[in-house]
């Protein structure tokens, strides 16, 4: 009698965390369920003659060279800026420096349009006569605003504030002990750095390129404002999505989509790749 | 030798106040203290990567306080080793000489020597990664002696091993210290340690060296 009364308590206890599971599962699951559901009726909203059709237009086909040329040196150079800045961040302890932390974020908090908006400010500020876009023009003969330039500028702007992030958290992962036994060896800091600190940070440098180079595809607000969406100079598939919604194009807008989709998921897919093995 | 001349050091609450000791040239001197008292803080202030308050410290009779720990040539064994991950054995043992522009040929000697003194010749080709704790401690050791250091700085090379290993390592550092003749300053809180190497022994306590015993 007792012990099937024990083995009735062993079999309630078999359940005792199947409420746990169903919350959890069900609450994660809304959300993968809602993007599946996104793409699902992106693909049926479309057909692959409009998938072909949209890629024929030589408009679609300029803003598809130009946004990944500009998301791959929005990335290189938010990747030359972000290590430098984030193994200071991560090493160095100076006045100012919660400052800085702080102001690095602000690209990330701040609404898009708001940046865009700031940049076309800052290029266009007057201090007596000069004027940053005029100088850069007449003087050195490179335009920016409403150039090419300017969208590289507008995804750098945010991008650089994510890579930034991902290198300070890559450093501070890196033992400092290794660069400071390096120095006692005969390393500069330099040196250190580049010898010891640099080779152990390849992955992260990795992820933050890649993710600078999503977060730069993604990027429309400040393009719109700062660089304009001028078909066959500035426009990218951002703007090319816009553009076509905006003339009623709802089929080419919706196979642009689509292939933003299928650049973001391959990027993406990277990422959590080289992000998987940082953590190993 | 290494001297320090009435050595100040401050960090937050820890303090070092007016720590003066000498080691002569190829003594192994062994400095004791309760952990947390600051022998590790004396090891990093010797190697330059802590600022000292006052004082100075003298290496082979140089005042190198002020000096940067990359002109200082000192031979820093940490107590976490701090191997570098992307480097074989054989880079460790090659990289203080490769800073010094050392030709190809000088490296290899003195890899084959390192190696034959350290027990280190089958593991030239493996990343650190792959190493025991004993094997570890011995390319840590090769690493810091490679470029001939004025003096070596062992920071508790023997507490995170085994009974075994230790017993190995052990025998190594008797080793190292026939073959090398580097001044030594070996800090731990074992006193079988101490006993066994110490030419000379140091007692840090309330934050000076207060006693010190010559054998």
């Amino acid at each position: 009698m007792e012990s099937q009364v024990q083995v009735a308590e062993l079999r309630q206890r078999r359940y005792v965390d199947l409420p746990f599971f169903v919350v959890m599962g069900g609450l994660s699951a809304s959300f993968v369920l809602l993007i599946v559901l996104l793409l699902a009726a992106d693909i049926m909203f479309t057909s692959v003659q409009d998938f072909r059709d949209a890629l024929m237009k030589p408009q679609i086909q300029a803003a598809f060279r130009l946004t990944l040329l500009s998301c791959t040196v929005a990335a290189i150079m938010s990747l030359w800026v972000a290590t430098p800045l984030g193994y200071i961040l991560s090493r160095y302890r100076f006045p100012g420096r919660w400052l800085v932390d702080t102001l690095v974020d602000i690209p990330i908090v701040l609404p898009p349009l708001v940046l865009g908006l700031s940049l076309l400010i800052l290029f266009h500020l007057k201090f007596g006569d000069w004027e940053l876009e005029s100088w850069l023009r007449d003087t050195l003969g490179t335009p920016v605003t409403y150039q090419w330039r300017a969208v590289v500028l507008a995804q750098f702007s945010v991008a650089c504030a994510f890579a930034v992030r991902t290198m300070r958290v890559t450093f501070d992962q890196i033992d400092p002990r290794c660069e400071d036994v390096a120095r006692t060896l005969g390393c500069s800091r330099a040196q250190a750095f580049l010898q010891i600190a640099l080779p152990q940070a390849w992955r992260g440098m990795l992820t933050a390129a890649t993710l600078a180079w999503a977060r730069s595809l993604g990027e429309f607000g400040p393009i719109m404002v700062f660089a304009g969406a001028t078909q066959m100079r500035t426009e990218v598939l951002s703007t090319s999505v816009f553009l076509e919604l905006s003339v009623g194009q709802l089929d080419s807008a919706v196979a642009v989509s689509l292939m933003m989709v299928i650049m973001a998921i391959f990027v993406l897919l990277l990422l959590r790749a080289f992000g998987a093995r940082l953590h190993s | 030798m290494i001297e320090l001349k009435k050595v100040s050091m401050r960090s937050g609450a820890f303090s070092l106040n007016e720590v003066s000791f000498r080691v002569e040239s190829g003594q192994y001197a062994v400095l004791m203290g309760k952990t947390g008292l600051g022998k590790s803080t004396i090891l990093e202030a010797i190697c330059g990567l802590r600022k000292v308050q006052a004082g100075s410290i003298l290496v082979r009779g140089v005042d190198v306080t002020r000096w940067s720990p990359s002109d200082r040539q000192i031979g820093y064994v940490p107590q976490d080793l701090a191997l570098f991950p992307t480097l074989s054995v054989r880079e460790h043992l090659q990289f203080a000489l490769r800073l010094r522009g050392a030709s190809k040929a000088v490296m290899q000697q003195r890899t084959g020597e390192l190696s034959q003194v350290l027990g280190l010749g089958a593991l030239l080709d493996r990343n650190v990664q792959r190493l025991s704790g004993g094997e570890a401690q011995r390319v840590a050791l090769g690493r810091a002696l490679a470029a001939r250091p004025a003096v070596l700085l062992l920071d508790e090379p023997l507490s995170a091993l085994d009974q075994a290993t230790r017993i190995e390592m052990h025998e190594w550092l008797c080793k190292v210290k026939v073959a090398t003749g580097v001044t030594t300053l070996h800090v731990t809180h074992n006193s079988e340690e101490a006993d066994a190497l110490a030419d000379l022994r140091l007692v840090l306590q309330n934050g000076r060296v207060s006693d010190s015993t010559q054998k």
